[in-house]
Order: C-alpha cells, then structure tokens, then sequence
C-alpha cells in the first residue's frame, strides 16, 4: 500500500508555518514561545486551521449527555472539546494545535520577517578549525568504515565480469580488493563562536513587567545569534549598586532593589572578557538593559569603560531602554555621544512596552554585525 | 498483503459464526496495518488514495500525537465497498482481533443491508482512486497552490447537500426542463372552449376564467424565479449555474461525491456502531471465546462501551438500546396493549412470550437511520435507566450545566443534534437576487444561531465560486439578518 501522507504533513506543516510568520509579531510580544523551548525545538500554540464552513454556533445547542447529577450540576467537561472516543453529535470542537519548529527554522522566519542581514563573523581568517567530513571512498581503511553497499557492488561487478555469477543462485561474496571504505576530508572552518553577555539592571526601579520586556527581548536575541554562530555561550550580570554573575534562573527571576551603578557591571563585563573570551576568537556581544535610572558621575565612568575597554572588543554593543514614563535618559543620550571609530558598533533604543520588542530586535540585528 | 496464517483461521472462524447468525456481508477483505499505516489510511477516512489535501496531513498529526500520548488508538476502520476492506491494528491481540473482526462483519453486513446506504456506491475505492488521480493532473496541469485554493473553498461547501437526495429522486423532470412549456402558447393565454356566442358565459364561465387566470400568472412568477423552489444541494446548484472552468467543476463535483458518499456513515452513527457492537459481544459471548481470553475480551469491551462522567458514547447508546428493542420484542412489550397499561406492577413482569426480538432487530437495522431509530425507540424508561440528561450553556457561569431530565426534552435535544447530521440546513433561495445575479442563501432557522464568524468566512469562499455578491439570510439572537460578502467587503443587515 503506497501511502502519501508525507505529502499531505509536509504541506500542512508549511501552512502552519506560514501563520506563525504571519503571526510572529504577536509572539514576539507575548511570552507564550519561552519555557516551550527543548533543545532544538519550540512548540507553537496556534489555533486550529481549520475551514470555515456553516455549522451551529455550539453554545446556544447544547446537548444530551449520560450519567448523575441535579438540574443546575455542572458538567465539569467543555462538551465543545472531544474525548476520547467519538461523541455523538458530530459537532468539532476548536481544538489548540502545538506545533514544533526547531530554533533554527524559527530564527529564519524572525530573519526573514525582520529583513535582519547575516552576520559576519569577524577575523575569520584567524579563527579557523579543523572538520572533518565522510565525503570520499577509498580502498583501505578500518572495518568499521567499510560501505556496505558499495563493497557488494564492486563484487558484483567483479563476479559478473568473471563470469562467476550464476542468476538462479544470486550469491555475492566480497572478496579483500572488493571492499570499499569511507574516507574523511580535513577542511578548515572558520570558526564562529560567539558569545553573549546580558547585563542587566535589577535596581529597585525595575519593575517585573520591565523585567519580562528584558527577557522576551533576550529570548529573540539568543534565537537569532544562535542560528548565525555555530556555538553560542550565554552569561548574565544583575547590578543594582554592585553587580555580579548569575545563572539564567537567577538573571530573570531574582528581586533586587537599591540603587544603581552600570559602571559596575561595565566592569564586571571587562573582566568576563579577558579572562574567558579571547577577541581573536570570540565575537563578543554584551547587550545591556537598565532603566537608564544611573547617577550622573556614573555616567561618566560608563561612557570611558565603554569606550575604552569593552567596545574594541566587542562585535556590537547594545543597550536596550526599558523606559518608563519618563523618556529619553540622560545614560542613554551620553552613549549616543559615544565618539570615534567604534561608533557605529553601539546601538541602542528604547522599549516601551512588548509591543516595542519587535522594534527593539530590528535596531539591535539589523546591522550584520 | 495478506493475513497472517493464526489471523486467517480467526477470519475463517469469525466470518462462519456470523453467516450462522443470519448476518448477510459483502466478501470482506481484511489488512493488517501497524499503527502508523494505520492512522495514515484513517487520515484519509479510509481510502489512502484519496486526493492531496493539507487537511489529511493535519488530521495525520492530530492523531498521531493522540496516539503518542496514549489518549486514542484505532483498533480498526472498515470502509463501505465492494468487496468491503478492514483494516486491524498489528498490536492488536488476537482476542483484539477476533473481537475486531465480529465488529467488522456487523458493520459491513449494516452496510449491504441498510437502506440509507443503498444509494452508496460500493465500487468507492476505485472511484476515490479515480478521484484522487484526477486531482492530480489537474495540480499537474494548473498547479497546485490553484487547486489547493479550490479545493478548500470547495471543502468549506461540503456540508451544503441535501442528505436525502440519495433516497429520492427530487427532480424527475430536471433534464427535461423546458420542454413541456412549450405548448402553452401565447403566455397567460387562458384557453375557453369554443361556444356560441350566447353560450359562452356558461360554457366558459369569467370566473373559471379568472382562477386560471390568476393560476398561469401565478406560475409565471415561478418561472421567473430562480431557482424556482429553494434547493437544498447547494453544492449540485453550483456545479450547474456557477461560472466555473472544467476542472473547477470538476473538482466541486468529485468533493460533493464524495460528501454524498461519507453522509450515510455520518447518518447512522449510534445504530451501526450498535449494531456491530450488539454482533461482536454476541458473537463472542455465545461463540467464539475461548475461557482464558475472557479477561481480555471482557476489558476491551468496557473500554469500548465506558462513558466518561456525563458523555454520550454512540456505541453504548446504540447496543443498549438494540438490546432494549430485542427484550421489548421478546416480552411482547410493544403494541396498543404495552402502550395503555399504565400498572408499573404489570408492566414489570410483562412477558407474552413473543421472542420477536431477534427478527426485530433485523428490521431495525434495514430499515432505520439515527433519527428514526432514536425517534421511534427512545422510551422514557430507557432514559430514566441510562441516567440520560440535557444540558445547556448557562451564560451566567459561563458552562455547561445539566439543564433537565425530562424524557421529551432530552429526545427533542438528542434528534436536534442528529437531524441533518446537527448541521444548519441552508438552501439557495434566489440565483437573481436584486436581479443582478446575485446569489442568496438562506438559512431554515430552528432555534440555534449559526456560528458567526465561520458562515462569515464561509461566505467569501462562496463567492470564489458564484464571482457576484453573495448574500445568507439567518436569524440572529432571535433578529433576522442578512450577510453578504460582494468581493471586497462584508455587509451586515438587519432585516
């Protein structure tokens, strides 16, 4: 029985896709995709595609069910959704689909949808590392490599040009010279690795709700740079007055309030980098998001760190502006004066709300940096 | 593929119980599929040659992942056909599959039996076949996002037939429409008998003159409308005055076949799921169990039968109420005397010793589809002892509440829901709507609104088809409205 479902899966599955495209704005600012991610995949709530056609609004039908209860007792099951078995009546029940995209396919859509140019890598030329790949067949090498497929066939040819193989007794039997053996091919890859450093300010101004905009942003972000680079290394820094490395549960959950010095997480950043992440091998992303709520003289101290000791590193720098009603920051208006060559590495932009994530993504990716 | 010796003896044993209980089939063919063969062929409703549509793909999936987690598995599909073919599930134990198989012969000998089915075409798998190589060149020929396109308005329309068309033949005349017109002459020509002049107002009396006038003007009007009587298969008034390419029509006609083809199966539901239910315990209860497979059949069978807290299972509803009309009919409990006496004492410990019921249940299954069998069987004594109830949305704690135990209540409920397979009737009801060709559906409103957004939605498919404006007429929280969608923009109307 030839069966074509693939066909049919395949199809449908690009349909799917095609609403998460078009629905990738939405996602992008409501929380629904985190904590549904494994390793590889995300899996997408979206409502049933189904085709409309006439059919009885269910509510005002209602219906004949089986078993106890007084007039008035709930029914305590939603007779729209199906059980298990068929029910009588016939009526679908609009059912949530979950539907798994690897990270990678996400990361393309959010490419495509964004218009983000690819990265490219810096110095490639001096980061380069050795792959090997199965390509090539040869004459020798160990059993464990030995191509099955291939093996029988030089026999068989070889039988069949000897003359030695009889059809009503199909037997082949692979002699030393007939074996066939995988073989590898070296090639040096650049070596893309990058690395993203989240700083973020947890100071008592920054609200849980600014703190989600934090880590929705940062879920795109990683999504993103993950698809560009072959490995990807997350760390996180909370500062308030003082600033420390924390794990991911700690960088989205934790309450801290005080008060607020970036300088110290600048610095913290600085360290991070030249103890674990050589430039020449590295790309080196630190991406900040405060309030923008500094003390003036730390301001100061920020601006020089930046300049001097964390953008010649860096591939690109970004600062993200939780901002609350009261605009613009004076932070934010010095790192845009931020002067020199190593200007156009510094991006930053303002989120308002989830709404503005979307936004936020395009300014800090869209450079191909 | 053929069955595996120890399942073969299973089929050869199964199939001799049933002839010996009187069950009349078509030969039956059966396949072993594993799981995932399994749920590929019940995507396609049992035909793995069926069209390329996503829709089966997402059915695919949906019960795959079901299947994965344990909440749903096929044990097995039969499809209504010549030689008629089944399918079981490779997992199955061979007590599953003797059991599997005593359902199967039920079903197909309700299929060869049943009245309603009588109209089915049972070489179907060639013709879905056929169907399904006919889409494909039209994808070859046109592409396939084109018939992909097509195909889902045409879907979205499925459900516009007329379900009893199978059944009767509603228009005898249809090709031969206009021929008998012609002799009419002159139109609203009231014809007199020829008299002498001072005869005349007797022979041809005005007033007789007048009726007849009035009569021809009368179906003057008629003529003029279009259609002249409301139709009820949408989808065959399409396919004849829509402005369609070939392979358009083509494509609504094989999806309307096939609509036609699936509606008995949707029509008797609770009665062939009773009737293979009521065969398969009876076959292997009286016959075919061997004492160590008690257990397994016995769990199998609860599992078919349970109803989860509150819901109506279509297999325990149809064996228990067959079962009901075979010891009705066996005590005699039927006809004016049963009716009248109302001594519960009596009623009891009826027994006229008739043992009809057998020969009854055959009747039932020739001659009944859901709606008859729930109308005519349903008793007030079988409600009350399946604890059957109606429940309703109660707007104020936004759920589902049990509304009611009345018997007639939860009969009224229970045929609303079968009745045109619990789908709105909807009929063409003017093809010239403001003279302008315009297309107007209406809706035979009986008391449940239509869920909006789809009929909406539904709409604009439906102009792809008809390419003027298309209007519905339903009834709205108790307020006649009309739809319309005119290819760009959608209109709402209060009436």
């Amino acid at each position: 029985m030839s069966i074509r479902i693939e066909q049919d899966t395949s199809r449908f599955r690009q349909i799917v896709r095609g609403r998460v495209r078009e629905n990738l704005r939405k996602y992008m600012s409501s929380g629904e995709l985190i904590g549904r991610q494994g390793r590889d995949l995300v899996s997408i709530p979206i409502p049933q595609v189904e085709l409309p056609q006439f059919r009885f609004g269910h509510q005002q039908a209602g219906g004949v069910g089986q078993g106890d209860g007084e007039e008035g007792t709930p029914l305590g099951f939603d007779p729209d959704q199906p059980g298990e078995g068929d029910e009588a009546g016939n009526l679908p029940g609009q059912h949530i689909l979950e539907v798994e995209v690897s990270l990678q396919e996400l990361a393309q859509m959010l490419g495509e949808e964004l218009e983000l140019p690819n990265i490219e890598p810096r110095g490639k030329e001096n980061i380069e590392s050795r792959v090997d790949r199965y390509t090539g067949i040869r004459r020798v090498g160990p059993e464990s490599l030995r191509h099955f497929k291939r093996t029988y066939r030089e026999a068989l040819k070889r039988q069949i040009s000897l003359g030695s193989y009889r059809y009503d007794q199909p037997t082949v039997i692979p002699v030393r010279e007939d074996k066939r053996y995988r073989s590898w091919k070296t090639h040096y890859e650049p070596d893309s690795n990058a690395v993203i450093i989240y700083m973020m300010d947890v100071s008592g101004s920054m609200y849980n709700q600014k703190k989600e905009i934090v880590r929705l942003t940062a879920f795109w972000i990683d999504t993103w740079l993950r698809s560009q680079y072959r490995k990807v290394e997350v760390r996180y820094i909370i500062h308030d007055a003082a600033a420390r490395e924390v794990d991911q549960n700690i960088f989205y959950h934790t309450r801290e309030s005080g008060g607020t010095a970036i300088s110290s997480a600048f610095r913290l950043c600085r360290d991070i980098i030249r103890k674990d992440y050589s430039p020449t091998e590295w790309n080196i992303y630190p991406f900040q998001f405060s309030d923008g709520d500094n003390w003036e003289d730390d301001n100061e101290k920020c601006v020089r760190l930046l300049a001097d000791e964390i953008l010649p590193y860096a591939n690109l720098f970004c600062y993200g502006e939780v901002s609350g009603p009261r605009g613009q920051s004076q932070y934010m208006r010095i790192l845009n004066q931020v002067g020199g060559e190593d200007k156009e590495r510094v991006t930053t932009t303002t989120i308002k709300d989830k709404d503005g994530i979307y936004g936020a993504i395009k300014d800090f990716l869209g450079k191909g940096r | 593929m053929s069955l595996p010796p120890e399942l073969y003896e299973v089929q050869v044993e199964v199939e001799a119980h049933a002839r010996h209980y009187g069950l009349d089939f078509f030969d039956t063919v059966f396949e072993v599929l594993d799981y995932k063969q399994m749920n590929q062929v019940a995507a396609y409703s049992g035909f793995p040659t069926r069209y390329p549509h996503w829709g089966f793909g997402m059915d695919y999936l949906r019960m795959s992942k079901s299947y994965a987690y344990g909440l749903h598995r096929i044990y097995e599909m039969v499809i209504n056909n010549d030689p008629s073919y089944a399918y079981l599930l490779v997992s199955n134990k061979l007590v599953d599959q003797k059991l599997v198989m005593a359902h199967v012969y039920g079903h197909v000998d309700f299929f060869k039996n049943n009245m309603w089915f009588a109209g089915t075409n049972r070489k179907m798998m060639d013709e879905i076949a056929n169907h399904g190589s006919r889409i494909r060149r039209c994808i070859e020929r046109y592409g396939y996002e084109a018939v992909e396109e097509f195909l889902d308005v045409c879907l979205s329309l499925d459900n516009l037939i007329d379900i009893h068309a199978l059944g009767i033949q509603r228009r005898p005349d249809y090709y031969r429409h206009g021929e008998g017109d012609g002799q009419a002459g002159p139109r609203n020509a009231v014809r007199r008998l020829r008299s002498k002049s001072y005869m005349d107002s007797y022979i041809n009396p005005p007033d007789f003159l007048q009726a007849q006038r009035r009569r021809l003007e009368e179906q003057d009007v008629r003529k003029k409308r279009f259609p002249e009587d409301p139709e009820r298969d949408v989808m065959l008034f399409l396919l004849q005055h829509a402005p369609l390419a070939d392979w358009q029509r083509d494509i609504l006609a094989i999806v309307r076949e096939e609509s036609y083809y699936f509606a008995p199966q949707r029509q008797t539901k609770i009665l062939n799921e009773g009737w293979a239910s009521y065969w398969h315990s009876t076959i292997m209860t009286e016959r075919a169990l061997k004492p160590e497979e008690l257990i397994d059949y016995a769990e199998h069978h609860a599992g078919t039968m349970a109803t989860s807290p509150g819901r109506l299972n279509p297999y325990k509803l149809g064996l228990e109420l067959l079962r009901d009309i075979e010891e009705r009919w066996d005590r005699g409990c039927f006809g004016k005397e049963w009716e009248e006496c109302d001594n519960q004492q009596v009623r009891r410990q009826w027994d006229r010793k008739t043992g009809l019921g057998r020969q009854k249940l055959f009747e039932v299954r020739r001659i009944y589809n859901d709606v008859g069998f729930i109308d005519t069987f349903l008793t007030p004594e079988f409600a009350r002892r399946h604890r059957l109830f109606t429940y309703e949305y109660d707007r104020r704690t936004k759920q589902y509440v049990i509304d009611s135990r009345d018997f007639e209540a939860i009969k009224r409920k229970l045929l609303f829901s079968l009745t045109n397979f619990g789908q709105p009737l909807i009929v063409v009801q003017d093809a010239n709507y403001r003279n302008r060709s315009e297309l107007l559906l209406r809706h035979e409103h009986e008391g449940v609104d239509l869920k909006l957004d789809w009929a909406v939605d539904t709409l604009e498919k439906l102009y792809e088809v008809w390419s003027r404006p298309v209007h519905l007429e339903t009834v709205v929280q108790e307020k006649p409205k009309r739809y319309s969608f005119d290819g760009t923009e959608r209109l709402e109307e209060s009436l």
